[in-house]
């Protein structure tokens, strides 16, 4: 919110003309109160009455919440499901990137399409896919039945609709700074007889390495938080295939608020811990820019 | 070492960029590959880097003798200068110009000292020894383009390759930049060829200066030969300004002050500089062409004139001395005859062998 506060008033201080006027003011204290209405009501409220409803009945019942064998295996799959997803579409991302950015080939728009399709397409459908290749009736059905692999109602199941609901987040932090970036430097370290394995090292990655960091925030908050599509594939079996968000609900059926409610305060946490993650990666890559800009004083 | 290239070709699609390129460039040379944009100058250059292949065929690409064409870029041992620096922006200008060594399998790295002393050299022969420490971001264009070359002399190549080296930098710093390349070429003595657009900077910087138009070489030859006698058309107007007269052969001599057309033997181009043209105010030969002066440009070392063929209409560009602009008092609307003085006749694009 304060980066919102912050902005406004940036705004209003480049039209120089416009500032002075009394008019202008108002309009400027208006945009800022409608703002903080706006985020009170649809983001503090519901981020307090989160926090409020856990602790309803003291700190003892709040962590006694995680005390239960189901949420902890809740968690557990959880953190299992982001631990595959975030490295594999970090792998992806860079490379889908890298192809993108630095090669031209026939139906490149396509893909640039295709990255963004877990988008567009309602979480449910991402899960009913994975339902219909690999479920009983499925394509693969009856093959995985017969070699006794479950990957439906089960944690392959979760992790492929996890891996697919955020594989674009890298991908596409990565793609629109590679383009602006050209493949000039690469070329300079391949001159000076570094091989693709060293100008990648030392060139490509650190050149993105913030970009890269940022995708990789947001894909594990993603990944952490995902309901739909999990939804879908896990078949709710307690213990065994629920992740948080589910858990939650299952909690949330059966009337167990103070339950519900102190999980659902781990996903807020990491809401908060994902921005608080974010700004500062901002902020660092702010600092590094502007360390490189400082004005030379010294003559040609 | 020297640089000869055999037969290249060289297609985008269904566009030729490089049409059968023959070229030697001996060794310690620092030849200028001087064209028109898209005349393919800078494709030949990434062909000999090994940026870039040329079509399959029977071409070569030798150096000292040694076909390069199957060596990838990192084998070749050549220096590369990028037009737009291709700086590393996350790395110092030491870390830079140290990437080159620093790079080299653990059995051919010189040791951390040794580097830094290496490093510390270059720095000290391009004059940025106290920039070190400094991100490219902030350094001058000029200053960028020394670390470039710093950069890509560390890993002593056997080949310098330059692509538009100054052609982002401003016109003082260009020409500061480019006498201070001539002479780290005679320190060094380096094999080094450079792409440009500009004519006066490959007249002035290289040794030979090789003409290309259109994906072809059009003249290769050290810059006076190439200034003064120009092989074709092509050369002529692109190495500086030029008048173009068109005229005919009469009866064994070319003639251009005519303009009776029906009865030419043969249609002639003749080309002058604006230099090689005398202005007076009587008729000093019977070739003499009367014009009206429209436009006079006064400022410079040789004021330049605009005028206007009395005969045709046609516009003539001459550059008089300063010491005859001032003895002729000349006027806009001042009456004058123009004589050509080095006329150089093409019939049909190739050059006649007769002067006047």
């Amino acid at each position: 919110m304060a980066a919102t506060i912050s902005m406004l008033k940036g705004a209003s201080n480049s039209p120089v003309g416009l500032a002075r006027s009394e008019e202008n003011v108002w309009i400027k204290r208006g945009l800022i109160i409608v703002t903080l209405l706006f985020l009170g009501f649809f983001l503090f409220l519901p981020l307090a009455a989160v926090f409020s409803a856990a602790l309803e009945k003291g700190f003892g019942a709040y962590f006694a919440s995680f005390d239960d064998p189901d949420a902890l295996a809740a968690i557990k799959l959880t953190l299992i499901a982001a631990g595959i997803a975030v490295p594999l579409n970090l792998v992806f991302g860079l490379a889908a990137a890298w192809l993108i950015a630095k090669f031209n080939f026939a139906g490149k728009s396509v893909l640039l399409t295709l990255i963004d399709l877990p988008f567009a397409v309602s979480p449910v459908i991402s899960g009913l896919i994975y339902v219909l290749l690999f479920g009983l009736q499925g394509w693969f059905g009856p093959w995985l039945a017969e070699h006794d692999i479950k990957i439906i109602f089960a944690v392959p199941g979760i992790v492929l609709a996890t891996v697919f609901v955020t594989f674009p987040f890298v991908a596409r932090e990565l793609i629109p700074l590679m383009q602006e970036q050209g493949s000039d430097e690469e070329q300079a370290a391949l001159v000076l007889g570094a091989n693709g394995w060293q100008t990648f090292w030392r060139v490509t990655l650190p050149n993105v390495k913030w970009a890269l960091l940022y995708g990789v925030i947001l894909c594990n908050a993603r990944a952490m938080g995902e309901f739909g599509a999990v939804s879908v594939v896990s078949g709710h079996i307690r213990g065994m295939t629920n992740t948080i968000p589910l858990h939650v609900e299952i909690l949330y059926n059966e009337y167990n608020f103070v339950a519900a409610f102190a999980v659902a305060s781990l996903l807020a946490i990491l809401a908060l811990l994902t921005l608080v993650a974010k700004s500062l990666v901002e902020w660092r890559a702010r600092q590094e820019l502007a360390a490189a800009l400082e004005p030379t004083m010294i003559k040609d | 070492m020297s640089i000869e290239i055999r037969n290249i070709n060289k297609t985008f699609g269904s566009f030729t960029a490089l049409k059968d390129i023959n070229l030697l460039v001996p060794s310690g040379e620092l030849v200028a590959l001087l064209g028109p944009s898209g005349c393919g100058k800078t494709t030949l250059l990434r062909i000999i880097s090994g940026l870039e292949q040329p079509d399959p065929g029977n071409g070569a690409i030798l150096f000292h003798d040694e076909d390069v064409a199957s060596r990838s870029v990192a084998d070749r041992k050549i220096g590369f200068v990028f037009q737009h620096y291709a700086l590393f922006r996350h790395m110092s200008v030491f870390d830079n110009v140290a990437f080159g060594l620093t790079v080299k399998p653990r059995s051919q790295r010189p040791g951390k000292e040794e580097i830094r002393d290496q490093v510390m050299e270059l720095l000290r022969l391009v004059q940025l020894e106290s920039q070190a420490n400094r991100f490219p971001s902030q350094l001058s264009g000029g200053q960028r383009q020394r670390v470039a070359l710093a950069r890509a002399l560390a890993v002593k190549p056997k080949v310098l390759l330059l692509d538009e080296p100054f052609g982002a930098l401003d016109a003082k710093v260009r020409q500061e930049l480019r006498r201070w390349l001539r002479r780290l070429h005679d320190e060094l003595h380096v094999t080094s060829v450079f792409v440009t657009h500009d004519q006066e900077e490959a007249l002035e910087v290289s040794d030979q200066v090789v003409v290309m138009n259109a994906g072809q070489i059009e003249q290769v030859g050290p810059p006076a030969e190439v200034y003064d006698h120009p092989a074709n058309p092509f050369v002529y107007q692109f190495l500086g300004n030029v008048n173009l007269f068109h005229g005919r052969i009469d009866g064994g001599e070319a003639k251009i002050n005519h303009l009776d057309r029906s009865q030419s033997e043969q249609e002639v181009v003749a080309y002058v500089r604006p230099h090689d043209l005398d202005v007076s105010r009587e008729r000093t030969s019977p070739d003499a062409i009367e014009a009206i002066v429209r436009y006079i440009h006064a400022a410079g070392g040789m004021p330049r004139l605009e005028l206007e063929r009395l005969d045709n209409g046609e516009s003539i560009a001459a550059e008089v001395a300063r010491e005859r602009y001032r003895e002729l008092e000349l006027q806009v609307g001042d009456h004058l005859f123009v004589t050509p003085r080095n006329l150089r006749f093409f019939v049909e694009g190739a050059p006649l062998d007769y002067q006047i």
